[in-house]
């Protein structure tokens, strides 16, 4: 039996700043909590086949997993609660501007 | 120190501008990321966790205040105001957006910098010693040669698609401060009745698979270094592994095919390389010479530094511990270090630079060094200066006495920063260096080096550490391996790994138990710790990391 499929994100960075981005439903998000979440393999690996198109916006396409919160995304990996963030040791990144 | 000439200029120029070209294409679509990634790369421009990154070379790790200046300048302009110096004598920014970075590269070129083939399957930024022409211990300067090693590997044709990356380092003093021994090549100048030449040293390494370098040659007449050089990297080129990244770096070349036979191919290759250099890299050399002339070392009274050091403590600390022996009387090498206790170690804000730049003009005859142990040198200042030094030092955080202790850490960027890294770096160096700060213990402790790397591939150096420690993840949990007794010196050795890993918050106190298994065993103030490491092994000091398993055994 294959491994059951868990929510995920198509996460990239962004070809200009080269900060960490999410797809939406229609263009990318810097914010995880507006990115589109999937639920169903299938569609999972079209955002993605779509998001890695996108050669002169976006960089590293992948699909991220998270784990829901009621329906806010939330990491499940440290990788990507630093990629969420920025830096431990200055308030640089994400945080930034948080 | 090497000043551009004009065919320098315009070859810069000409990059820059075909690399220009290159990011406007990628910008406008043209240029996919498989087809630019490598142009990028051979530029010295990674895309990282949270941004690009920028790594400049520092050739050999010398710099003047000009350029210093000028770095500061682009950490304010196109950055986040500093720059992070790495353990490979670079210096990287962490936030540029790709649109800058032809204009970081012309701001670099306009002080003769660039960051040419910082990354990428090439020869990379030569690295010396940082004390070059200013130690007391030392042979020659070893920095012509880097500068002929660096104009031969810029650009060469036959080496711009290598098996992986390739390292080069030089040393011109038996007490060897560049890690000689843990690069693709190392070299060591070395005298045979009055003859100038060196021994080569190859397939040393960190990463994955530690290896300390075997001498391949231990008398290579000077004028033989460049054709040399170009046989062993060609050999290599040739037969190295394609199919494995890992199994790529000549270290591995050496392992499976035995040094012998390496040496048989490279003299196989010189035979035949050695007739097409018609000697002009030695005329060349000649001319390097003379721009790493000595400076103008001025003689006067050194009263003010005895003054100084007898009346007041915090000098006194400070001179204790980050001066050097010089070649000239009454000079010091200073060491700046730019790791104060909970401070990312090797980062230096442009404030910072621009202070360092001004001391070096106004004390140090105009040159800085960076140091492969992420500090930066003054490596001329005369004795009588040091107390007005020190004085300024202090105004911008840069006068913490603590070099070669064990606040001094190594740590690589790791995963705040870096895409490849397995595990974080830079806060484990700042909770060791605090807490040994509170403890007030670390000039108790001696010499003891500490080296961290996020994750295999070693840039941390953590193999060569007396104490190495080794960021993993572990079932998606930080976990730090700790390896002791590691030696990055003329007597290199790797670690040996203690045992399981810890995780962020056990590891500090088990840092702690072994410094303490130290201080209870050493014979005295004056045996260090490696040198205690040596004389016991592992086994106390394994005791000590885990005492979980002492009481399980009683």
């Amino acid at each position: 039996m294959s491994k059951s499929f868990t929510p995920k994100v198509v996460t990239a960075n962004d070809l200009l700043k080269g900060d960490v981005i999410y797809q939406t439903a229609n263009g990318w998000t810097r914010d995880l909590a507006n990115a589109e979440i999937l639920t169903d393999e299938a569609h999972a690996d079209l955002r993605l086949i779509e998001g890695s198109q996108q050669i002169a916006d976006v960089v590293g396409v992948y699909l991220m997993d998270i784990a829901l919160d009621g329906t806010a995304p939330q990491t499940t990996h440290f990788r990507e609660a630093f990629r969420a963030k920025g830096p431990s040791n200055y308030v640089h990144g994400k945080q930034e501007v948080a | 120190m090497y000043t551009y000439n004009d065919f320098d200029k315009s070859f810069i120029a000409t990059r820059n501008s075909q690399f220009r070209d290159q990011v406007e294409r990628r910008i406008d679509g043209s240029l996919t990321e498989d087809e630019f990634k490598p142009l990028r790369l051979m530029n010295g421009l990674y895309l990282q966790l949270h941004a690009y990154m920028l790594r400049v070379a520092i050739p050999y790790g010398t710099l003047n205040g000009g350029q210093m200046r000028q770095l500061a300048f682009i950490a304010d302009k196109w950055d986040k105001g500093y720059g992070h110096f790495t353990t490979r004598q670079n210096i990287q920014y962490n936030w540029p957006e790709l649109r800058d970075v032809p204009d970081m590269l012309d701001a670099l070129a306009e002080v003769g910098m660039h960051a040419i083939q910082t990354s990428g399957n090439t020869i990379r930024n030569v690295t010396a010693d940082h004390f070059a022409g200013a130690s007391a211990d030392e042979i020659a300067d070893p920095r012509p040669v880097a500068e002929l090693i660096r104009q031969w590997s810029t650009d060469h044709p036959e080496f711009q698609f290598m098996p992986r990356k390739f390292k080069i380092a030089i040393t011109g003093s038996p007490n060897d401060r560049a890690v000689t021994r843990a690069h693709d090549i190392g070299l060591r100048m070395v005298e045979k009745d009055g003859e100038a030449g060196f021994e080569v040293i190859v397939g040393g390494g960190l990463g994955r698979t530690p290896m300390i370098g075997k001498v391949i040659t231990n008398f290579l007449p000077q004028e033989d270094l460049l054709p040399y050089l170009e046989s062993v990297v060609s050999v290599w080129n040739q037969i190295g592994r394609r199919d494995n990244k890992y199994k790529a770096r000549i270290k591995i070349t050496v392992h499976e095919h035995g040094i012998e036979e390496i040496r048989r191919l490279v003299n196989e290759r010189f035979a035949i390389v050695k007739g097409s250099f018609s000697g002009i890299d030695q005329v060349r050399l000649a001319q390097y010479k003379t721009h790493f002339a000595a400076p103008d070392f001025t003689v006067k009274a050194k009263a003010v530094f005895k003054d100084a050091y007898h009346s007041d403590p915090i000098f006194r600390s400070w001179a204790d511990t980050n001066l050097s022996a010089h070649k000239a009387d009454g000079y010091s090498i200073v060491s700046i270090s730019i790791k104060k206790q909970g401070d990312t170690p090797g980062d230096a804000t442009s404030d910072q630079m621009r202070l360092m730049a001004d001391l070096a003009e106004t004390y140090g005859h105009n040159e800085l060094r960076i140091s492969h142990e992420q500090n930066v040198i003054l490596p001329h200042v005369h004795k009588s200066d040091l107390p007005a030094l020190h004085a300024a030092l202090k105004e911008q955080d840069l006068a913490t006495a603590n070099i070669g202790l064990i606040s001094d850490i190594i740590a690589c960027p790791g995963m705040d920063y870096c895409a490849l890294a397995t595990a974080r770096s830079i806060p484990i160096a700042q909770e060791i260096a605090t807490r040994f700060d509170d403890l007030k213990l670390e000039h108790e402790i001696g010499n003891l080096k500490i080296k961290i790397s996020g994750c295999i591939n070693a840039c941390g150096h953590h193999h060569v550490g007396h104490i190495g420690i080794l960021g993993l993840d572990r079932a998606g949990v930080e976990n730090y391996q700790v390896t002791l007794g590691g030696d990055h010196t003329e007597t290199a050795k790797v670690g040996d790994r203690a045992g399981h890993g810890f995780t962020a918050k056990e590891l500090v106190p088990a840092i702690e138990r072994v410094v303490d298994a130290y201080l209870d065993l050493r014979t005295g103030k004056d045996e260090e710790f490696i040198e205690t490491y040596r004389r016991l092994g592992l086994a106390p000091f394994k005791a000590a990391l885990y005492p979980e398993a002492q009481a399980d055994a009683a």
